[in-house]
């Protein structure tokens, strides 16, 4: 175990797929000599040659379209997206053709196809390269959709969505791409059949508490670390619960959790209108309705475009929102 | 209005730089470059490709009678494309892998499929109708141009794979696309021949234009000849005459030779017509005249080949009987198939999501099947 950053765990994530099968490759804008924009695949064009490590034309649609065809043709793509806001010119070739593949052809068509996308805000960026559009995929039938917090994640996951027979939008919050944490890049990691599906969707607890329960994933799990470290100095004990999983959600963990502390306060960047924390809120409402002490609360993106930089602080599910809720939650 | 007619512009002689090996009255034009590519063609191919154009077309007109009978939802006629249907699949090698539109009708037939096995998908009783492996022929896509990516993508793999310019039949092989001209101006098919060009993938694009996409006619998607979209992105493009099914050979032929070598893409435009409806739901007299299908009926591909084998002494009367009644086989097969297609039970629905175990799947799957018991105890 050392300490790295989650940028550079996916590296070692990416550089052990690629040692692991030959029919692993990667392509993307900028992911050969430049390491793409940020540096996530740095060294492996160099390692592993240019047929494997792929500079592609600048064409989303096209790296998602030509991604379908290796898969039919026994490889396993892992596309990089550059920015959150370009993966919507191949919308098209996710929703109604990388996902729906397997189904429209019985079965007989299997797409192990990962998409691996920096998002989220939080960095200054100028518009579409802050984005948080999950929701929009996760109402896809056909893809899992995952987002590492950390670097262990990282490294673990990468490779856990690169074995996976299915899609995977693989999002990585680009706010912590180079954050510190404990990550053993030489351990093997578990590829069984349970591991790419139970393992790779299962949400972790980050930080038990009795009080209220703070569930998110990627760039809001720190930011819900910071506020239970907060609400400790008031006396409140809050459980913190990493999803790691979009597209399936641990609704078992989210439900056991909430049937021990009564309250649920869910945080991500995307807009809460129509967001993943809608869903959560609506099942822990159909399942949890006596554990509840009070009503679950959202804490996310407002119905805005994503705002110009000077103002993304305000945009953002930052401490003092989430704080915020918790008071309101803890309230009732 | 309709659009002029640019394409072979006399009823007989094709409009310069296309290619014609036999013209409307199903007379060999000799040409230097694509003749010698059918020289080798004996007797018993050219009564196949007819067989198979005729056996198509009957095939096709059950299916439309069929969707007028209630029995499916929706058909696209092949009706009038069948000679660059038939022509191109002949080229192919058993090994190239094709990625159809959803009018292919005549291609699934020469890749050996029962041509039944095209009617789940427009009975409503299932998306796909067949293994694509099975026949190195994939389901239909109905996003236009969608699937000019996946052919560019799947002949990235057989680059990698080593399977171009060994030089051993046996192994070279290469993906080919079919598509129309109204996909010419999808972005995807576009950034396909981005790709294609920039990587030199063994991929050929077979474009049907065959002047309609759905009521909107050719000259909306371009102002210039189809044919020079493939040279614009560097890719070396022909033109062909797409009710010349020997043409449509030769031309697919020379492509499958350049792919399989390693030496890169190439466009195809087969000028074709659409005879019939771009699909049983829409009505082509409100969008155009009865002259220009009157035109094109002259110019028929069957009719042509015949009129040739007629010619050569190669088709008697016996012989088109016997063509005629494997084709009313082959179509009475495949309404019987037809109308014993039914739904799968409720739970079909959802098998193939995933690959892989997906817990909300299966919880809704059993919340399914719940009411439906539920519901059944109470009847």
């Amino acid at each position: 175990m050392s300490t790295t950053v989650l940028a550079k765990a996916v590296n070692a994530g990416l550089r052990r797929a690629l040692e692991r099968d030959d029919k692993v490759l990667l392509m993307g804008e900028d992911i050969g000599p430049l390491g793409g924009v940020f540096r996530v695949t740095d060294g492996l064009q160099k390692d592993f040659g240019p047929d494997r490590v792929v500079d592609t034309p600048l064409a989303e649609s096209g790296i998602i379209g030509t991604a379908i065809g290796l898969a039919m043709a026994g490889y396993r793509p892992v596309c990089e997206i550059q920015f959150d806001g370009f993966i919507f010119p191949a919308y098209d070739q996710i929703t109604t053709q990388l996902a729906k593949l397997t189904y429209r052809s019985c079965g007989d068509l299997s797409m192990p196809v990962v998409i691996r996308v920096p998002y989220g805000g939080g960095i200054g960026a100028v518009e579409h390269h802050s984005e948080s559009p999950e929701a929009l995929f996760a109402h896809t039938a056909g893809l899992r959709i995952v987002s590492p917090a950390t670097a262990a994640d990282g490294y673990t996951m990468i490779q856990q969505a690169i074995a996976s027979p299915d899609p995977v939008l693989f999002l990585e919050p680009k706010a912590r791409y180079w954050e510190k944490g404990e990550a053993d890049l030489d351990a093997e990691v578990d590829l069984g059949a349970d591991a790419l599906t139970t393992g790779l969707h299962s949400a972790r607890t980050v930080r038990p508490g009795r009080d209220l329960t703070l569930v998110g994933y990627g760039p809001a799990v720190r930011t819900m670390l910071t506020a239970a470290e907060v609400a400790a100095q008031e006396g409140h004990e809050l459980e913190v619960i990493d999803l790691r999983s979009i597209s399936p959600i641990d609704f078992g963990a989210v439900e056991a959790s909430v049937a021990r502390t009564g309250r649920l306060v869910v945080v991500h960047e995307a807009p809460v209108f129509f967001g993943p924390g809608a869903e959560i809120a609506a099942r822990v409402a159909e399942r949890c309705f006596y554990s509840l002490e009070a009503p679950v609360l959202r804490v996310g993106g407002y119905h805005t475009p994503y705002p110009a930089s000077a103002n993304e602080e305000a945009y953002l599910p930052g401490l003092d929102r989430v704080l915020d809720a918790v008071d309101r939650a803890l309230a009732y | 209005m309709t659009e002029p007619l640019t394409a072979l512009a006399g009823s007989h002689e094709a409009e310069p730089g296309t290619v014609q090996l036999l013209d409307p009255r199903g007379r060999r034009v000799e040409e230097p470059t694509y003749s010698p590519l059918v020289a080798d063609l004996d007797a018993e191919a050219l009564r196949t490709m007819y067989r198979d154009m005729v056996v198509t077309r009957t095939f096709d007109n059950t299916a439309t009678a069929l969707q007028r009978q209630g029995e499916l939802g929706l058909w696209p006629p092949s009706l009038g494309q069948e000679g660059a249907q038939v022509g191109s699949a002949h080229a192919l090698s058993a090994r190239d892998f094709v990625f159809p539109a959803y009018r292919e009708h005549g291609v699934a037939r020469v890749r050996g499929l029962d041509l039944g096995e095209l009617l789940p998908v427009f009975r409503g009783v299932r998306h796909g109708g067949w293994d694509p492996a099975a026949h190195n022929f994939n389901i239909y896509t109905f996003v236009i141009g969608a699937h000019t990516l996946h052919a560019v993508g799947y002949a990235l793999g057989i680059q990698r794979d080593g399977d171009v310019g060994t030089g051993d039949p046996a192994r070279d092989r290469a993906a080919v696309v079919y598509f129309g001209d109204g996909a010419t101006s999808q972005g995807d098919t576009n950034e396909a021949l981005v790709f294609a060009a920039s990587n030199n993938a063994p991929v050929v694009f077979f474009l049907q234009n065959n002047h309609w996409a759905i009521s909107v006619p050719t000259t909306t998607q371009s102002r210039v000849p189809l044919v020079q979209r493939g040279s614009g992105f560097g890719i070396p493009s022909v033109r062909v005459d797409g009710n010349d099914v020997l043409a449509c050979y030769a031309v697919t032929r020379a492509a499958l030779e350049r792919a399989h070598s390693g030496s890169g893409p190439t466009f195809i435009e087969a000028v074709t017509y659409r005879m019939g409806a771009h699909t049983t739901s829409d009505d082509p007299t409100r969008y155009r005249d009865r002259a220009e299908e009157d035109l094109w009926r002259e110019r028929d591909p069957i009719a042509r080949m015949r009129a040739h084998l007629r010619e050569e002494g190669l088709a008697d009367d016996a012989f088109l009987a016997d063509v005629e009644d494997e084709a009313h086989a082959v179509a009475d097969a495949a309404r019987s198939y037809c109308r014993g297609l039914e739904a799968a039970p409720t739970g079909a629905m959802f098998d193939h999501v995933y690959t892989a175990d997906h817990p909300l799947v299966a919880a809704e799957r059993a919340e399914a099947e719940a009411f439906e018991a539920a519901f059944e105890e109470t009847r």
